[in-house]
């Protein structure tokens, strides 16, 4: 049945769903990215709650124009202009009161939200019959989705997509360094602007699948996990794109599977599984590859230890420390240092004479900064340098227990 | 409008959306002062996974599983953007982001498997609360506030509410010091020996407290616009802390009567028939009390 699902085999409307789901969530994985670059997240949330009273008062004038109200693309553009001016609220409030920038989110989430549940139960009163489908945008609704608001979506998507690519440099450039940017000639209030009114699009876009609520997931949920997979700005954008269109193409299909299985939910479950897994398996960022790491050092650090308290004929009682010792050959079952445990333990103490040297020297006391116990000597000094100290110090030392 | 009926159909919604609107506000003032105005946020939006698994658990509606449920599924969304911003080394407003619509959408996932059709328990009533239905038919005019009987039949949610704030007044005056010192300059905090990390932790649990008792009477958006939109307000009325949480309680409590008022008797001055959704209308005259404010207010500009 899923595998059925996975290859669009269940059905014209599943297909649509999982066609259009897939290429919002490409758009708005890539278009997130920005905005988490730019440490700005929560501003979606603010836009994604201002659209609500825009669509209520897109439904009323469509009505008492003698329209249908629930004409797609007329609630789509009422609820960009109240994004709109949702965002220009968040900017404003910030900008030009000592409101922080999350007070300004909460405070123009809570009301517009507010207002547009305010109008939503004047429409209940105003057309009894007509009012059916507008609460389909809090949560989403993908059942009895037609071929035009799919078009819509993956014709949306494409256009944000790619306005997203053209500008990607600027905005990349104000997100890492806005003082930068601003010297380079790039307005950072414009560039800010341009990135907000992107996240805008694919809020609209995206209000019909997922609803206003759950939209701000497929913004954040994929840049969030893409960054755990790359540290270059472009692959992030790359990834987040690609992360985000898989949790819209299984997500549906997911959800077409069985009938109590909402599409918008299951996206952003899917998206957060994918999340949860970066977050533990990623290399280099992620939670395991950094336990790795740490045992590593710590094994490092106790055998170089270990190694220059046996040069120095001290005994070794920390049971980690022997156990390392043991495992790498250097001592014996019976804790006694063995030959390749000697010579080890003099080079080791022959290096740490070279660091010494290398302190009192005048002319290389800066690189002795360098030594942290960790980094190998060689690394540091070109082999004409080790041979000067070498000459001074003399040779390694043997070692006797 | 002043009589039986006020008291039996509109005393217990107004003094409920009242209370409601302080308990939010009152932590509200130092979440804002903190920078965490989002806690808020992210608390409304995770109360629904928590009350429905509480459901699920128990079978029934009841005060004590849902509040309990709600309040761990706030507790469980802290921890969870802390892990996150930690292990991940992720910005809180990204981690946050993640981690309320990921338990948003479960709660709502969770809503469409169980079978909930024999109770009232939907998405709506989560948003936008029942503040209208909370009536106390019992009352037969002003004389009933003495009569035990009486009395006895009032909503449940209004001792419930009436408590959260006693009990949010209570703590807020109680460490008023430590409070008032850790979130202005949390390292001289520390430096008096003020555990500042548990007191704020202490803080977001008060905060999730208020935000549970308030979305059970009244629903999540006014929680998130009273966090926010009065101790916003007040923060650009006064420099002195004492004076923004009058300013703050005054202008939650106008934003509650003010949207209660508007949103019933409103529309028939209007010439409509129905009234509108309370909340939504508390959440807009809360809206615009910090619009004139910022437009006006004395200290609205940094100094």
């Amino acid at each position: 049945m899923l595998l059925d699902a996975l290859l669009l085999q269940l059905g014209y409307n599943a297909t649509l769903v999982a066609l259009g789901a897939a290429s919002l969530g490409v758009a708005a994985g890539a278009t997130g990215t920005f905005l988490f670059l730019r440490k700005r997240s929560l501003v979606s949330d603010a836009i994604s709650h201002a659209t609500l009273p825009g669509i209520g008062l897109a439904f009323i004038v469509m009505v008492a124009l003698g329209g249908d109200g629930r004409w797609l693309p007329g609630l789509l553009a009422g609820s960009a202009l109240s994004a709109l001016a949702g965002l220009v609220c968040v900017n404003w409030l910030t900008r030009n009161t000592r409101l922080a920038e999350d007070a300004a989110i909460g405070a123009v989430l809570s009301v517009f939200f507010g207002a547009g549940i305010v109008i939503l139960t004047i429409i209940q009163t105003l057309s009894s019959g007509r009012q059916a489908g507008l609460e389909s945008f809090l949560l989403g609704s993908t059942a009895g989705m037609l071929f035009s608001d799919a078009l819509t979506l993956a014709i949306g998507g494409a256009l944000v997509l790619a306005l997203a690519l053209v500008l990607r440099r600027p905005m990349i450039q104000v997100a890492f360094d806005p003082g930068f940017a601003e010297t380079t000639g790039i307005s950072v209030s414009r560039t800010d602007f341009l990135t907000m009114t992107l996240v805008m699009a694919i809020t609209v876009v995206g209000l019909k699948i997922v609803g206003l609520i759950m939209i701000v997931a497929l913004l954040i949920i994929p840049a969030v996990t893409a960054r755990f997979w790359s540290n270059r700005a472009e692959h992030v954008v790359a990834l987040a794109g690609l992360f985000g269109g898989l949790a819209g193409y299984v997500g549906a299909a997911i959800s077409a599977t069985a009938p109590a299985l909402p599409t918008g939910p299951i996206i952003v479950l899917i998206g957060f599984a994918l999340f949860a897994a970066s977050l533990l398996v990623a290399p280099g960022r992620g939670v395991l590859a950094a336990a790795w790491r740490y045992r590593r050092f710590q094994q490092r650090l106790h055998l170089r230890q270990g190694l220059i308290s046996l040069a120095q004929g001290q005994p070794v009682y920390e049971r980690l420390t022997r156990r390392l010792l043991r495992r790498e050959g250097y001592l014996r079952a019976d804790n006694v240092i063995t030959d390749e445990g000697r010579a080890r333990a003099a080079t080791v103490l022959r290096d740490e004479a070279r660091w010494q040297a290398v302190r009192r020297s005048d002319s290389l006391a800066l690189l002795a900064q360098q030594d942290d116990g960790m980094t190998d000597i060689a690394s540091v000094l070109t082999s004409d340098q080790l041979a000067e100290i070498d000459a001074r110090i003399g040779g390694p030392k043997a070692v006797t227990p | 409008m002043i009589g039986a009926e006020f008291v039996a159909l509109s005393l217990p919604p107004l003094l409920i959306g009242t209370f409601a609107a302080i308990a939010c506000a009152l932590p509200g003032n130092f979440l804002v002062l903190r920078r965490q105005a989002l806690i808020g946020d992210a608390i409304s939006h995770v109360v629904l996974p928590g009350i429905v698994v509480a459901f699920l658990v128990t079978g029934r509606i009841g005060t004590w599983p849902m509040m309990l449920g709600a309040a761990g599924a706030a507790l469980i969304s802290v921890a969870l953007i802390e892990l996150i911003r930690r292990l991940g080394r992720v910005d809180a407003g990204a981690a946050m982001g993640v981690t309320f619509t990921a338990m948003f959408a479960g709660g709502v996932l969770l809503l469409e498997q169980s079978d909930t059709s024999s109770v009232h328990l939907d998405v709506q009533h989560a948003l936008y609360g029942n503040l209208e239905s909370l009536i106390w038919l019992e009352a037969a005019g002003w004389k009933s506030l003495l009569d035990p009987v009486a009395l006895a039949a009032l909503p449940p949610e209004l001792t419930r509410i009436a408590i959260t704030l006693v009990a949010v007044i209570a703590f807020i005056r109680l460490l008023w010091r430590p409070l008032k010192i850790s979130t202005f300059d949390e390292g001289f905090a520390r430096a008096q020996g003020i555990p500042a990390t548990l007191l704020g932790l202490a803080l977001v649990v008060t905060a999730a407290a208020a935000a549970v008792a308030a979305f059970d009477a009244v629903g999540s958006i006014i929680v998130i616009a009273m966090f926010i939109c009065p101790p916003a307000a007040a923060r650009l009325m006064t420099q002195r802390l004492e004076a923004q949480i009058w300013w703050s309680v005054a202008f939650a409590t106008l934003s509650a009567v003010l949207g209660y008022v508007l949103a019933g008797y409103g529309p028939l001055w209007l010439g409509g028939q129905n009234s509108v959704s309370a909340a939504g209308m508390i959440a807009t005259v809360s809206g615009m009390i910090l619009a004139a404010a910022a437009l006006f207010a004395p200290h609205r500009k940094a100094s």
